[in-house]
């Protein structure tokens, strides 16, 4: 693998389907119906999952650090609580839709801020961005029920037919349908030229510029897709709970989001996926377990994973799956490294 | 320059199986086995956040009442199942989804707070089972099912009580400082209400965000607006960092009283609170220092136990568990949603709080409301009882 020419080669070779990723879709897919009790649980991942997706695509791919994503879910968790409880848009998918659009409008407005510094200064602006939605949904508590947060929220049945179920089967299958879409279209946008430009910029913002991209308007067009997502995320978290309270603003959330892609791994779209489901099981395992102090094992966990590495963690969990395409297939199974730098 | 070029498709199949065998194993570890011929109760409580204190004490309490009482109800034997929500409703809301769906509970209680109990009301309703709220007050939450029954307060109980009070013992002119959310809109209101009608005048009123708890320059435009006494109302948990601001700011050599719900000098942190609380005169449910048998040995044992003060809350989840208890040693161990409600309805019995019952109509709490001020006994602070108005119902509802 030498010259230039590789890296057309390369691009186009990753972003073509593997039978890997079909795999894992119909896995999801498959526990939807191999899990019927366990919804709420697989909702809440597949929520976080997007959320995740929404800061990998500034985080993974532009290095934009972000601790005030949750400034984004906020904005449309409540959009999508207003809409409905007003009656204003009925439709969930339309609802869905215009609290996205709010929130990326949001984002849009803030992108110019964030732009202008670095690192450090991107963390403070995005984490004062936050802080101040939340002290404006907490002032205007005529609008967003403050504390008490949004009571009363009834949701509509999706599209007119099919309604929202006591135990989330309708939540958990509407929120894999807008997962897939909308990575369907992060994987569309990663992998195209655009795509490829961010990660030029992140490796060497200097660099990129020099040899034609145009950095600031790159960065702002993808922490305004990104808005957009949290956004959706935002929004599918208050349809499919029917609650929207302050929390949602929350710095523990842009914070958890954080560990959730450190977890699952920066720079591919899979790591906030990846990241949910083991960031939410180990929390459910854990406060199963102990309810008073699960806080604790959590930390010790993240400690150790970050210790031991990704990598290490990857080979022994796939040691038995490999072994047996190992000897089904007769070939070896893997080979490479899975992310870019993280 | 593009650090992908390392990146094999076989990679991506890779993390994909990695994501697959992780959702798969962890999945099926946490399916409950079922057990045979147990009453299963689930506990949801914040165990973490700020309201861990609260969960804190029912959950001791309801350990205190099983042992004393053992674990064995009309032949079944009662199973706890605990489980955090940090006061977030929509943890509380997958939580009771959870214990009823996969755990297959007979009761869920505990709530820490309000828009916890309003977020299981609905799964309560369309499973029908008995929701048991042990700390939340707001008047509102037991008509959002008919399987709620309370055990704890409402805001509305100590709050009219109090306004009565305070205008019939001189006190004309009261600036009011209250959390805002649901219990603290309801606490001001009802002692608005009955305030003003006695003759009173709010001079000054404030709400604090319930999330940021700095009260010292609401304190400042209290002192500036000279009242005879301030009415409080902060969550249980709070009370000490009020009282520390309030003594800090020089109110109290104002002579400028506190007075409020008994939330404010819980019973839980009132020993750390420091002279400054010393004659702050409340109206609430439940006094570490109730002058009773039954309140002595539960006190008594509750130390014994745990090593401080059993506070409000800590009643509220040992009534609680009682009348589950109750419930169904009057249905015989069946444990039909519907008819546990049934058998909760005028429930009466003697707490350690004194006397109380459950209203057949409403299924909130009927109890005394004791008025107290705060005084040394043996060196340690008190909410002493001097006055009691027996069988208060929630007067929130009967109003309407």
């Amino acid at each position: 693998m030498n010259a230039a020419s590789d890296v057309g080669y390369h691009a186009q070779r990753q972003a073509r389907w593997h039978y890997g990723e079909i795999a894992f879709w119909l896995i999801v897919l498959a526990c939807g119906f191999a899990f019927p009790t366990r919804y709420l649980i697989m909702t809440d991942i597949l929520r976080l999952a997007l959320f995740t997706m929404s800061l990998d695509l500034i985080l993974g791919y532009a290095g934009i650090v972000s601790l005030g994503h949750a400034a984004f879910f906020g904005v449309g968790a409540y959009a999508a609580g207003l809409l409905a409880l007003h009656g204003i848009i009925n439709e969930p998918v339309l609802a869905l839709i215009v609290a996205g659009l709010a929130a990326m409008v949001l984002g849009f407005a803030t992108s110019f801020l964030v732009i202008r510094g670095v690192d450090l200064t991107r963390l403070m602006v995005t984490l004062g961005i936050a802080l101040l939605l939340e002290a404006l949904a907490e002032r205007f508590s005529n609008i967003t029920g403050g504390t008490d947060g949004l009571q009363g929220i009834e949701m509509q049945p999706i599209f007119g037919q099919i309604p929202f179920d006591m135990f989330g089967k309708a939540g958990f299958f509407y929120s894999l349908a807008v997962l897939f879409l909308l990575f369907l279209f992060a994987r569309r946008v990663v992998h195209s030229p655009f795509g490829l430009s961010l990660r030029a910029i992140k490796n060497n913002p200097l660099r990129a510029a020099a040899i034609g991209i145009p950095v600031n308007r790159r960065l702002i067009a993808i922490y305004t897709l990104a808005a957009f997502y949290a956004g959706v995320a935002g929004a599918l978290f208050t349809q499919t709970t029917a609650i929207a309270s302050l929390d949602v603003f929350a710095f523990e959330r842009s914070a958890d989001l954080m560990l959730v892609l450190v977890i699952g791994g920066t720079g591919y779209l899979y790591g906030g996926l990846i990241g949910a489901v083991v960031f939410r099981m180990l929390q459910e395992l854990f406060s199963t377990i102990t309810p008073q102090y699960w806080q604790f094992w959590i930390g010790l966990v993240l400690v150790v994973i970050v210790l031991v590495g990704r990598q290490r963690l990857h080979r022994w969990v796939l040691y038995v799956p490999n072994l047996i395409i190992k000897q089904v297939a007769g070939r070896k199974a893997v080979v490479a490294v899975p992310e870019s730098e993280a | 320059m593009f650090e992908c070029k390392q990146l094999s498709h076989k990679a991506t199949s890779r993390t994909a199986w990695t994501a697959a065998v992780a959702a798969i194993a962890g999945l099926a570890a946490i399916v409950p086995a079922k057990a045979e011929d147990s009453v299963k109760i689930g506990l949801i409580l914040p165990m973490t956040g700020g309201q861990a204190s609260t969960g804190k004490q029912i959950e001791n309490a309801i350990k205190l009442y099983m042992q004393q009482k053992g674990d064995t109800v009309a032949g079944k034997k009662i199973e706890i199942i605990l489980k955090d929500d940090a006061a977030i409703p929509d943890k509380t809301k997958t939580a009771a989804q959870e214990l009823i769906v996969n755990d297959k509970v007979n009761f869920i209680a505990g709530f820490g707070v309000t828009p916890a109990a309003l977020a299981a009301a609905p799964l309560a309703t369309q499973a029908k089972i008995p929701e048991v709220v042990m700390a939340a007050g707001t008047s509102i939450i037991t008509e959002r099912s008919p399987y709620i029954v309370r055990t704890s307060f409402t805001l509305a109980q100590s709050s009219t009580i109090i306004g009565d009070w305070a205008v019939k013992n001189g006190i004309k002119k009261v600036a009011t400082l209250t959390s805002d959310y649901a219990p603290g809109n309801d606490a001001l209101n009802f002692f608005k209400q009955n305030f003003t009608a006695g003759g009173g005048e709010v001079v000054e009123e404030v709400k604090t965000p319930l999330a940021n708890p700095d009260f010292a320059p609401f304190l400042q435009r209290m002192k500036d607006a000279k009242p005879d006494a301030i009415f409080v109302f902060v969550p249980a948990g709070q009370g000490g960092n009020f009282m520390k601001q309030y003594a800090e700011r020089g109110l109290d050599k104002a002579g400028i009283k506190v007075i409020g719900p008994g939330d404010v000098t819980d019973d839980d942190l009132l020993n750390n609170m420091g002279d400054a609380v010393l004659g702050t005169v409340t109206a609430h449910l439940y006094s570490a220092a109730h002058p009773s048998q039954m309140n002595k040995d539960f006190v008594a044992a509750y130390k014994k136990a745990f090593g401080n003060r059993p506070g409000f809350m800590a009643v509220g989840g040992y009534d609680g568990i009682h009348l589950i208890y109750e419930a169904l040693k009057k249905t015989g161990g069946d444990t039909d949603g519907t008819k546990l409600v049934e058998a909760m309805k005028g429930q009466k019995w003697e707490s350690p709080r004194g006397p109380i019952s459950i209203d057949p109509e409403t299924r909130d709490i009927v109890q005394n409301i004791y008025i107290r001020k705060v005084e040394k006994v043996d060196g340690e602070l008190y909410n002493v009882e001097f006055a009691t108005f027996e069988a208060v119902k929630d007067l929130g509802k009967t109003k309407k």
